[in-house]
């Protein structure tokens, strides 16, 4: 996994709240058995007007020239703020992949759903929690102004706006050690092979018919 | 102290170890793969040269690819050539790995959520896995089931465990007695309605009362897949004798001794008397009238009888929003009463609904009656292979072949669409599937989440309808 410290980068306002990880990459997308790739397919059938599967060449498709990714000023974000319990939905690790095969490794909502929200820490995208009214006011700073970035410093848990303005944000101790050393979950629970298989001895004993 | 909730009991059972701040392991003990969310964890433990921790804790079956027509010709059998790649890549997974695997043409192959049950893979007390959000169905068991993403499935692939911080408790009670022709599809849909699609994010739910006792362990299955649609990861039902009765005689349930032993720690699997909880919610059975949702989100729902709502009456402006937008996606107006609104196609099917009583439940709907000329295609799709082997000894699909109803053969078919069992553009459909998401079960579908009964009640009057009067 990347790491992630800090960035600074333009913002692209997804004005939606419960956006489900469908519409974040739809169905027939998930055929693939690759973790790359997913970037121009993601929110298909809200960026482009024709029908997408795999394999094509999207390059040649109808873009929807009304769906806010497309529009010039949002080229190159790498900062997607958007509404509450984004993510909803089907569990598919490919959402997060889609985002940030298409650059996004910053988002930034009210509320996340769970799945979605622990799948992004997995692949070094940092979902960002601001109170409502923040996200208001971003959404407010970002339509109104071309070009507008967010610095964001994971270390200082800090969102600074173009006027300097400073928004702190909560995020698991944990989770922010593995962010921003990149490290891999699974090397660091293979640490404690041994409380793993002393739990396992104990639980045979008591429950022997789960390891039937 | 406080006694524990059935969640708290199952958190302490399984913890292998904390971290100061919270952050646990958590020891899995049944892991189901299908061949979706799997290919990429399989060849990421390839690529670090890891082995599985335990093999006799997974069993996978392919479900949300397969066809539901030609399966006995096996993976070759599927046409399109991408999803055949993905099938044939959990074969060879399975085979390289000495995974316990139910082929296609196995009569054991279904949704995979249906299947572990069925086989007694899933078991009260157990935590259970799988790369899927609707893995919460097995919580019906009095387990602790919830979806994963790709990279937690390699993580327990290689490790037996998750990494977790313990989540909230939360009781849905239903209290009292629901009325006739009313589901375990409609009490959940009310409480996702009730609650909304975030109000259960962040908490493990048990579902309670008069109402989820009275249900059959099938309705609670039905009632815990849908946990997920009210943002909780889990959701879960204490066991009572329904549920050890169900569990009697399954190819993997313990046999003799072992049985026993596991019946006694199964009868603790309820909360204490005294246990608190951080959030209840108490909803009136008998409130609850058969559901159908009317926009693109589970939350937007009513009962059979109500009206389309009205943005305009919506005071929150980023909700009025919301339904502006599903109203235009639906193709629906406000006030339109529920009753007036035509389906194209009918799909009975999903692991929420294609269990054999959620089949016997629609059967008593089309039994005699015909489906209506202006539905395009009515399906019925069971869960796996035996329950269609069940359906068909006891004549259902007769029944529904009769009425002019489509039989076909087991998998998640159009609940998500990426087989070739998908909506056009425009169409609407009434659907026994648990999302109504744009685009879900194709795009610029339209899909209306109901009940078996009242789906079948739809295919025979071509638009909604109070299944209650149709009986």
């Amino acid at each position: 996994m990347e790491k992630f410290e800090k960035m600074t980068a333009i913002v692209a306002p997804l004005d939606r709240s419960n956006v489900d990880t469908d519409a974040i990459i739809p169905k027939q997308f998930l055929k693939s058995i690759q973790r790359s790739g997913f970037g121009p397919n993601a929110f298909d059938e809200w960026r482009y007007l024709d029908h997408g599967e795999p394999g094509m060449d999207n390059s040649q498709r109808q873009v929807n020239p009304d769906f806010v990714l497309n529009q010039p000023r949002y080229q190159g974000a790498n900062i997607l703020l958007t509404r509450k319990n984004f993510g909803c939905g089907s569990s598919r690790e490919h959402a997060p992949w889609a985002l940030l095969d298409y650059g996004f490794k910053v988002i930034i909502a009210p509320s996340y759903a769970d799945i979605f929200f622990n799948n992004c820490f997995k692949n070094g995208i940092l979902p960002i929690v601001l109170d409502e009214a923040k996200v208001e006011q971003l959404f407010k700073e970002v339509v109104a102004s071309e070009g507008y970035q967010l610095s964001v410093d994971l270390t200082a848990q800090v969102i600074t706006t173009p006027s300097g303005e400073a928004m702190a944000f909560e995020v698991d101790a944990f989770r922010k050690h593995c962010l921003l050393n990149g490290l891999d979950d699974i090397g660091l629970t293979l640490q404690h092979v041994d409380a793993i298989k002393a739990y396992e001895a104990r639980r045979k004993a008591e429950a022997p018919w789960l390891f039937n | 102290m406080a006694g524990k909730t059935l969640y708290d009991k199952l958190w302490d059972a399984h913890v292998v170890r904390c971290d100061d701040d919270g952050t646990c392991l958590i020891y899995i003990d049944r892991h189901l793969v299908h061949e979706v969310t799997s290919p990429q964890a399989f060849e990421g433990l390839r690529l670090a040269g890891r082995k599985p921790w335990r093999i006799d804790s997974v069993l996978a079956t392919p479900d949300h690819n397969v066809p539901t027509t030609g399966q006995s010709a096996g993976v070759e059998g599927i046409a399109d050539p991408i999803a055949r790649i993905q099938v044939a890549t959990l074969e060879q997974n399975v085979r390289e790995f000495g995974i316990t695997f139910f082929p296609m043409n196995d009569v054991r192959q279904g949704i995979v959520h249906v299947v572990g049950p069925e086989e007694g893979a899933t078991l009260p007390g157990m935590t259970v896995v799988c790369g899927d959000s609707h893995t919460s169905t097995h919580g019906a068991f009095g387990a602790l089931a919830h979806g994963i993403g790709t990279s937690e499935v390699e993580h327990v692939l290689a490790t037996q465990c998750l990494v977790q911080k313990k989540m909230k408790n939360m009781l849905v009670s239903v209290d009292g007695q629901v009325g006739p022709s009313v589901t375990a599809k409609d009490i959940v849909l009310a409480i996702i309605g009730r609650i909304g699609t975030a109000g259960g994010t962040g908490h493990a739910i048990e579902f309670g009362g008069e109402a989820i006792r009275a249900l059959s362990v099938e309705g609670r299955m039905t009632v815990c897949n849908m946990a997920i649609e009210a943002g909780a990861r889990a959701g879960m039902v204490a066991v009572d004798e329904k549920t050890i009765d169900y569990f009697q005689g399954r190819p993997y349930a313990p046999k003799g001794e072992l049985w026993d032993q596991a019946v006694a720690a199964w009868r603790e699997l309820v909360s204490d008397a005294d246990a608190s909880f951080d959030t209840v919610v108490r909803i009136d059975a008998a409130s609850i009238q058969p559901q159908v949702t009317w926009g693109t989100s589970p939350e937007m729902v009513v009962g059979i009888s109500d009206t389309v709502p009205d943005p305009a009456r919506e005071p929150d402006e980023v909700k009025a929003d919301g339904m502006r937008r599903a109203l235009e996606y639906m193709g629906l107006d406000a006030n339109m009463a529920i009753t007036d609104i035509p389906v194209d196609i009918v799909f009975i099917g999903s692991c929420t609904n294609s269990r054999i009583e959620d089949l016997r439940e629609a059967a008593v709907v089309a039994k005699g009656r015909k489906v209506a000329a202006t539905v395009k295609q009515a399906l019925v799709v069971p869960g796996s292979g035996l329950v269609k082997k069940q359906a068909e000894q006891e004549g259902l699909d007769k029944i529904f072949i009769e009425a002019g109803f489509e039989w076909r053969e087991p998998g998640c078919s159009m609940c998500l669409a990426m087989n070739a069992d998908r909506l056009e553009p425009g169409e609407r459909c009434a659907s026994t599937s648990n999302r109504n998401f744009e685009g879900r079960q194709g795009q610029g579908g339209r899909t209306h989440l109901v009940s078996p009964s009242m789906a079948a009640a739809a295919a025979i009057k071509g638009h909604f309808t109070d299944v209650r009067e149709l009986k």
